[in-house]
């Protein structure tokens, strides 16, 4: 019976379409279908189908991009249902992301934030220009598993350091696992600082994380 | 005409890429955007600027909304030409329209040692060495930092990086990484030393600085601030748009124009209104990010499109342009590097962009090669050889060398020929052996131009700065060291 409406769902992440999976969300909740099956047996069936498309080559950036918007979209309309219920969606992990301090460059790391959310990470985006500190303070609030930092200047890169010398200074280095990157971020400059991982992409950030988490 | 410098002038080629009609909308729909979206300016003094000429703030998300009599009348100020000016006076570059400078591209992080074949990260020396071969290059006319420093303090990198420069060349300088405000007036105090003094750089400015925007349609607060110091001493200044496709631009070509003119346009205005009639120029190296992975291209069909299409929006504004060609995605100098560093170089050139950014550089201005430097070199003067087009006249239709020869002869023994063979292209790198030679060799352009870059990074000795400006630039720098924040 449910099976049209998990349809609809995992179609309305296919086309990208943030309002049809928000309202099909909401039916469901209006239905008694219980959030999390509507997310597993619907809304994420259709991420995973342009996963495998993406993967393909038929598929591009900007549909994985606008599908896991529909699918945040969806998940924040099912959460208050779940809270509500005591029910959990299972997570690879929780994911602090921040552009370092003195640098305001923000597509990469937000677009790695969507792509990672669309893949079942739960992630907090700070933004860009992110003091140290207020990083360190929100990796500790939400007991993350990854921090990833992100860098596009020489100068601003050095922060990726500090952030690593931060945490093991105040003995967290070994519970958080520092992902970086940015156009000017090397493999010499990641073994360096003694980076957990780096990406040269948003794609393949996904799977050093999950990686990260002894997931893949 | 310039020493020691080869630049394109006189083009003999034309391009129309856009009608007067499709450019007055692209610069209707940037004033509209900059009426109505607004541009970000995250600098106080910025944001007071903008407020005092009548611009609307949203001071909370440092956004600015003018109108286009503002912005119009702004522009207005620009000077249409003016000149860039190399420590040997024989050296300046005028902006006036009718030359194509060639510059080495920045700002890179990692290089392919010329000694060991090796990538590893840059240093000083590397910028030292580049300058040094690009001082001794003619179709190098200006110089970026092409790499970083990486050795160096990140709060006076900048600062270490010019002065590196100027002690290996006498051309002109063109900073890009500096990006804050007291970086930048201790750049102009530099400058000003070897012009000597600050009403002597006003008239010949021996450093120009360039910014890159923020896309979309935003700009970075040091950039700006830093700007804004050079528009005070007369330092021509340009802000770069980078918008791309799919990424920081709309999908389309046209509305991603208007995203990046937008950029440039309200920060070229802000400069103007601070300080009407500062040098300005236009620069640009937009591209179409990577359908797979949103990554920077470097080039393709767009890029080349981009190219030819920014000169005319920046002669709208009848202000020089600073095109980004060259750049190439390519991981080694290869088919990809060939084809994208001549096509986006021929269509900048052909439309008259004043300055061309750069060459050396592999995977999109990462990876300096100084083998790629010597080849984009090579192609910056096939693309010179062509825009001198095809000459008709009497001499050049060489009618009385044909009857000469007549039916069945050949032209190798010919006064005329001898006359003018010179204008025939030699190149450096092409391989026109016969098969058996290059079968018994296999080596190719990429072994010749490291060899010849090798042989001018230990032959060419450029003219040393003089004694006492050298301790004088040593003493701001030491000051600038001590001063500096604290490293990160």
């Amino acid at each position: 019976m449910n099976d049209e409406l998990f349809q609809k769902m995992a179609q309305s992440i296919l086309d990208g379409d943030s309002d049809l999976s928000a309202a099909l969300a909401q039916q469901a909740i209006d239905a008694g279908v219980d959030p999390l099956e509507a997310i597993n047996q619907g809304f994420v069936k259709g991420i995973n189908t342009v996963g495998d498309s993406f993967s393909c080559g038929t598929a591009f950036l900007p549909e994985l991009v606008m599908a896991g918007e529909a699918m945040k979209t969806a998940v924040a309309v099912l959460e208050p249902e779940m809270k509500r219920l005591g029910s959990q969606r299972q997570m690879f992990g929780k994911v602090v992301l921040a552009t370092v301090q003195g640098d305001i460059h923000e597509i990469g790391k937000s677009l790695v934030g969507t792509i990672l959310a669309a893949s079942g990470f739960e992630v907090y985006d700070l933004g860009v220009d992110v003091a140290t500190s207020r990083i360190i303070e929100k990796v500790k609030e939400v007991d993350a598993d990854i921090v990833g930092l992100s860098a596009l200047l020489t100068t601003t890169m050095v922060k990726q350091k500090e952030v690593i010398d931060e945490l093991d200074k105040l003995g967290m280095r070994a519970k958080v696992k520092v992902m970086v990157g940015g156009a000017p971020v090397t493999r010499e400059w990641v073994q360096r600082i003694e980076a957990d991982g780096y990406s040269e992409d948003a794609i393949g950030a996904v799977a050093v994380a999950k990686q990260l988490m002894g997931a893949a | 005409m310039t020493k020691n410098i080869k630049s394109i002038t006189n083009p003999k080629l034309r391009l129309e890429i856009l009608t007067p009609a499709e450019v007055q909308r692209i610069h209707e729909a940037t004033l509209w955007i900059i009426e109505n979206v607004g541009v970000r300016f995250p600098s106080e003094k910025a944001l007071d600027i903008w407020e005092a000429h009548g611009a609307s703030v949203d001071r909370e998300k440092q956004v600015v909304r003018a109108r286009p009599e503002l912005i119009e009348g702004a522009l207005k100020h620009c000077p249409p030409t003016y000149t860039l000016a190399a420590r040997d006076p024989s050296q300046d570059l005028p902006l006036d329209g009718n030359y194509v400078f060639l510059g080495t591209d920045g700002c890179g992080v990692e290089i392919i040692d010329i000694h060991t074949g090796i990538r590893r990260s840059t240093v000083l020396q590397d910028v030292a060495d580049i300058a040094r071969v690009a001082d001794g290059t003619e179709e190098v006319a200006f110089h970026w930092v092409p790499v970083s420093a990486q050795d160096m303090p990140a709060a006076t990198r900048g600062l270490h990086e010019i002065r590196a420069i100027w002690e290996n060349t006498t051309k002109h300088v063109q900073t890009e990484s500096i990006y804050n405000e007291r970086e930048a007036r201790a750049a102009v105090e530099m400058a000003a030393l070897i012009a000597g003094g600050t009403a002597a750089l006003r008239d010949r400015p021996l450093l120009s600085l360039m910014q890159c925007s923020a896309s979309p349609l935003g700009h970075d607060g040091g950039s700006v601030e830093a700007a804004l110091v050079a528009a005070e001493y007369g330092i021509p200044t340009g802000f770069m748009t980078m918008a791309a496709n799919l990424t920081t631009g709309p999908a389309t070509l046209a509305g991603n124009l208007a995203v990046g003119n937008a950029e440039v346009i309200a920060a070229t205005a802000l400069l103007q209104l601070a300080f009407p009639g500062a040098p300005v120029f236009y620069a640009a190296a937009q591209t179409a990010s990577d359908l797979r992975t949103g990554a920077y291209t470097g080039g393709g069909p767009e890029d080349f499109l981009y190219g030819a299409a920014t000169n005319v929006l920046a002669d709208f504004y009848n202000i020089p342009l600073s095109m980004g060609s060259f750049a190439t995605g390519a991981k080694e100098p290869n088919w990809q590097a060939g084809l994208e560093n001549s096509l986006s170089t021929f269509m900048a050139s052909v439309v008259m962009s004043d300055m061309l950014l750069g060459c050396g550089f592999l995977h999109g201005s990462r990876i300096w090669s100084f083998a790629e430097m010597m080849m984009d070199c090579e192609i910056f003067s096939i693309v010179h050889k062509m825009m001198q087009g095809i000459v008709v006249d009497d001499e050049s239709l060489a009618l009385e060398t044909i009857a000469e020869v007549g039916p069945g002869g050949n032209f190798l023994k010919q006064k005329h020929t001898r006359q003018h063979m010179r204008e025939v292209f030699l190149s450096d790198f092409m391989d026109r052996r016969t098969y058996n030679e290059w079968e018994s060799k296999k080596d190719d352009a990429r072994d010749w131009a490291l060899t010849k870059a090798c042989k001018r990074l230990a032959e060419h000795q450029p003219d040393p700065l003089d004694p006492q400006i050298r301790a004088e630039l040593e003493r701001i720098l030491n000051l600038a060291d001590s001063q500096s924040p604290a490293e990160g």
